[in-house]
């Protein structure tokens, strides 16, 4: 199933090509105009002579051997260009996706095993939170943090991995904001649902002490729905690290990406998308095995709604 | 429906002192409906000697729930208790941590859902081994191999296999009896059943029953056996006291229960059941419905609006129990209703 | 079978139940309902109302802070940012709108038709929806962007496409429910067509989901819009638009004067949670709706 979105992400990916206004050459120089030893080479590599499916099926086969085409703008091979930027974004999303878990997962639970005072602020603040949209988080972020504050750079890549982590802090916290928001209620939710069943009542009537009873049947089961919302959100961390990239002037794939859109280096826009919808699925299928490891009645692949 | 003693173990016929296992006294909960507290249970008192089974009858809302939940101390959060409960002596409420724990084990409880009281991503080998593993540190092979004894008992041979599988793959039937076992397995002195057949069908419902009781004299246990069904606790249980609105009306010899009750709900309750025997000409059902205790007045005999017995005196103050021919009942009039209180069946 | 069966629910007028299910959300909907009014009005009358000309630049007034009628200062260009903010309400609030209508419409039609016919069909435009799903909003407009050129259109067309999977699955849900309801046998039955039953009692009777799901729909098509937007891929400078004026006012931040792109942000923060806000109020109606 994730394949065929795979399959067909990819078709529409290339058939943006034939989209675009005026004819495929066009659109490959970005209505730059080129010398007849180029286009030459272009119609070569592209196939463009043949019909429409071979030429998909070459530039499929391309991509599955790695080879994603060359950027007009740069000259260089679209997958050395990703290679070298694909690691700031990767950091990026990682860091971010930790902070969801860890903040939003934790403040979630503590906040569905204790009602009271802690519970209503975290309820308050996560309502808040979630909407705020990531670009928005960094304007606040490097203005608080960065300039008032000096705590934290407010641009660009740092040199090495510690000096990363100084980088990425601000930028991971934008694009985590509103999802850690998101999971947390839904953590909460799920735990203290998850604390009002029956067979939660069976356990306690049996004696079983309450921390045994919180580890492995609240949180256990509390676990399926929380995953998958985690799951997802991360997911859509994908794109959003785009916005956040440029916001710090981050050199990742999510900037590179809209760098070449507003140049129309489309080769470039092409391979780059690949990669990301391929995380995208990537990660969705994660989740779907995932689900079906933590819920014994759920087969593979049928993720329940 | 004999009173007969079983040879397997002894249990009293009549009500005699002596040191009861289980010493309900005065037992009144309040809990949050609405956020007012309301009572759902009203002085309930009743004793439960050793190794006798024990029936608690009544109608959705009258708290025989609510009072097994009571014993077992599982009430909803926010409920304010009052009376005594005492189990072999030692009052249940003063327990706590790891005192409260070991009194759970020893009062064990069977739920009406096993579906839904069995969590759904633990296997039945987890259930079933927990509280052994838990509580008794009883090491993983042991408990294992008890639990597959007992499910033997309970009349389910490949135990082992059982025991890898998880509830969505059992019937309800096959659930709760490894909820029987399962609750069985702790060495429980008291078994609190609250209604736990009466989510299965018809069939299983009998071998259910069947095995739950002859565990129950095979292992001398105590039984408190919660049901709406009348006859059904006649059938297993030496004593059965009658609930309604949250309060005791009657206990009584669960043989003479039926043919010769001491309050008319009782009376009532008995009548209604279409009897396969007879030819009626219409069910006889009580006019009005079941109240539970915080729609009960607090100055009359709750039952008194449906009554056909009904007279100016039950509408004073609420009765108290009256100690009539071996039983107890809650009405003001038992003395001179004894005896004319089986309807006439063709009437 | 005596008496009429009831087919659509429509108690007095339109407006009267629009005001009743209003109220029915409490005083956060109804403050909610407030701020999004404000920002429809500034949207449709904001050319007039602006007391400044919010286009042409006069970089010698560049980053003045607040001062007489300019409440809000100057921006990077000397132009009032009060005026820009006003003005650029009708980009900022159009271009959801747009997303909205396209994916509620196509949505909505795949959805009930889906659930209409059931079988194949159904399992043909569910698969299909499904497919969308691997494409994240953001990206498919930066793909449109950098196939048709930046500018709102592509970015609107590009996100309506997006959000149609989630649109259809909601909806399909609740036409599947509708549609097994008892009325919609007796409709059958009497000959209507299906076509027919659809609009004009399936679609209207499962329009309080419709209206909820498009509020809440709009807030996120506001932040993606906007943040498309803040990337140089929607709207183009010198048009005024809030997601606009964060990123030309960016620069500002770390030499000292963040008040136009904190202002900016300010006005999509309050517009969004109101929406989110009043959809969730909404949301909460339709489950609840007696039937």
């Amino acid at each position: 199933m994730l394949v065929a979105s795979l399959l067909v992400a990819s078709f529409v990916i290339f058939g943006a090509l034939y989209l675009a206004p005026g004819n495929p050459i066009s659109a490959l120089s970005g209505g730059r105009s080129l010398p007849a030893s180029s286009v030459a080479v272009l119609e070569a590599r592209y196939h463009l002579n043949e019909p429409f499916l071979a030429q998909y099926w070459y530039w499929l086969d391309n991509v599955l051997h790695g080879n994603l085409g060359i950027s007009i703008v740069l000259r260089e091979n679209v997958s050395t260009l990703i290679a070298s930027r694909i690691w700031t974004t990767a950091g990026l999303v990682l860091y971010a996706a930790l902070i969801i878990v860890a903040l939003g997962i934790g403040l979630g639970i503590l906040s569905g095993l204790r009602p009271g005072a802690f519970d209503t602020s975290t309820l308050v603040t996560t309502a808040v939170s979630a909407a705020i949209p990531a670009f928005v988080a960094a304007i606040v972020l490097i203005l608080v943090f960065a300039v008032k504050l000096g705590w934290f750079p407010a641009l660009g890549n740092g040199t090495d991995f510690l000096s990363n982590v100084r980088h990425f802090t601000l930028p991971a916290i934008a694009l985590a904001i509103s999802s850690l928001a998101i999971v947390a209620r839904v953590t909460r939710a799920s735990v203290r649902e998850e604390g009002q069943r029956e067979h939660v009542q069976t356990a306690v009537s049996r004696g079983i002490p309450s921390r045994q009873l919180i580890r492995r049947h609240v949180l256990r089961n509390a676990a399926i729905p929380i995953t998958t919302v985690a799951g997802i959100t991360i997911a859509s961390l994908i794109a959003v690290a785009a916005v956040v990239e440029v916001a710090f002037s981050l050199n990742g794939l999510g900037a590179y990406l809209v760098a070449s859109a507003q140049s129309k280096d489309l080769a470039v826009v092409q391979g780059i998308s690949l990669v990301l919808v391929t995380a995208f699925v990537v990660i969705n299928l994660i989740v779907d095995v995932l689900y079906a490891v933590l819920d014994p009645r759920v087969a593979l692949g049928s993720r329940a709604q | 429906m004999s009173d007969q003693a079983p040879a397997a173990a002894v249990t009293p016929a009549e009500a005699t002192p002596g040191t009861p296992l289980l010493d309900v006294d005065g037992l009144t909960v309040r809990l949050p409906i609405e956020g007012i507290h309301r009572p759902v249970l009203r002085d309930v008192s009743f004793s439960l000697r050793q190794g006798e089974a024990f029936g608690l009858v009544g109608e959705s809302g009258s708290g025989k729930s609510m009072t097994a939940r009571a014993i077992d101390r599982l009430l909803p959060a926010g409920a304010q208790v009052k009376g005594s409960i005492r189990f072999d002596g030692n009052d249940v409420s003063a327990l706590t941590g790891a005192g409260l724990r070991q009194y759970r084990g020893q009062a064990a409880m069977i739920f009406q859902d096993p579906r839904a009281h069995t969590n759904p991503v633990r296997r039945i080998g987890d259930f079933m081994t927990e509280a052994l593993r838990t509580n008794l540190s009883v090491p993983a092979g042991q408990a294992r191999a008890r639990a597959v004894d007992m499910l033997t008992q309970v009349g389910i041979d490949d135990g082992e296999r059982r025991l890898q599988q998880y509830p969505h793959q059992l019937s309800g039937g096959m659930l709760q009896r490894v909820m029987i076992a399962a609750a069985l397995l702790t060495k429980p002195r008291l078994l609190l059943a609250d209604e736990p057949t009466t989510a299965l069908d018809v069939t299983t419902q009998a071998e259910v029953m069947a095995i739950l009781d002859g565990l129950r004299r095979e292992f001398g246990l105590t039984m408190l056996f919660i049901t709406h069904d009348l006859e059904l606790a006649a059938a297993i249980c030496d004593r059965t006291a009658v609930m309604y609105a949250g309060q005791i009306v009657e206990i009584r010899r669960s043989s003479l229960l039926h043919d010769d009750p001491l309050h008319p709900y009782t009376a009532a309750l008995a009548a209604a059941r279409p009897d396969i025997a007879q030819t009626a000409h219409r069910l006889r059902a009580i006019p009005g419905r079941p109240l539970s205790a915080f729609e009960a007045p607090l100055d009359e005999c709750a039952f008194a609006p449906r009554c056909p017995h009904a007279q100016d005196a039950c509408l004073t103050a609420v009765p108290g129990l009256t100690e009539t021919g071996g039983g107890l009942s809650r009405c003001v009039r038992t003395h001179e209703l004894r005896g004319k209180l089986q309807v006439a069946s063709d009437a | 079978m005596t008496a009429a069966v009831p087919v659509t629910v429509r108690s007095t007028t339109r407006g009267a139940r629009a005001v009743g299910m209003l109220r029915a959300t409490g005083p956060a909907g109804i403050a909610s309902a407030i701020i999004i009014a404000v920002a429809i009005f500034m949207a449709i009358f904001g050319t007039w109302l602006a007391p400044f000309d919010p286009i042409t630049p006069n970089l010698s007034l560049a980053w003045v802070g607040p001062t007489g009628a300019h409440l809000l200062g100057y921006d990077f260009e000397g132009r009032d940012v009060l005026s820009r903010l006003i003005v650029g309400a009708r980009t900022s609030m159009l271009g959801p709108l747009a997303v909205v209508l396209g994916s509620m419409i196509a949505g909505a039609l795949l959805a009930v038709a889906a659930a209409w016919r059931g079988g194949t069909l159904d399992a043909f435009i569910s698969s299909g929806l499904d497919v969308l799903f691997a494409f994240p909003g953001i990206l498919l407009a930066v793909l449109a962007a950098a196939v048709f050129g930046a500018g709102l259109t592509a970015a609107a067309i590009a996100l309506s496409i997006a959000y149609m999977p989630y649109v259809a699955r909601v909806l399909r849900g609740a036409a599947l429910k509708e549609r097994s309801q008892p009325y919609v046998a007796a409709l059958e039955v009497q000959g209507a067509s299906g076509p027919s039953i659809c609009l004009r009692h399936l679609i209207p009777n499962i329009m309080p989901l419709i209206v909820a799901q498009a509020t809440i729909l709009f807030g996120y098509a506001m932040v993606d819009l906007a943040a498309i937007s803040f990337l140089g891929l929607g709207v183009q400078p010198p048009e005024p638009n809030w997601g606009v004026m964060i990123s030309e006012n960016q620069v500002g931040i770390p030499q000292g004067y963040p008040l136009p792109a904190l202002a900016a942000c300010v006005c999509i923060v309050a517009v969004v949670i109101a929406f989110n806000v009043l959809g969730e109020r909404l949301f909460e109606q339709a489950q609840a709706a007696p039937r």
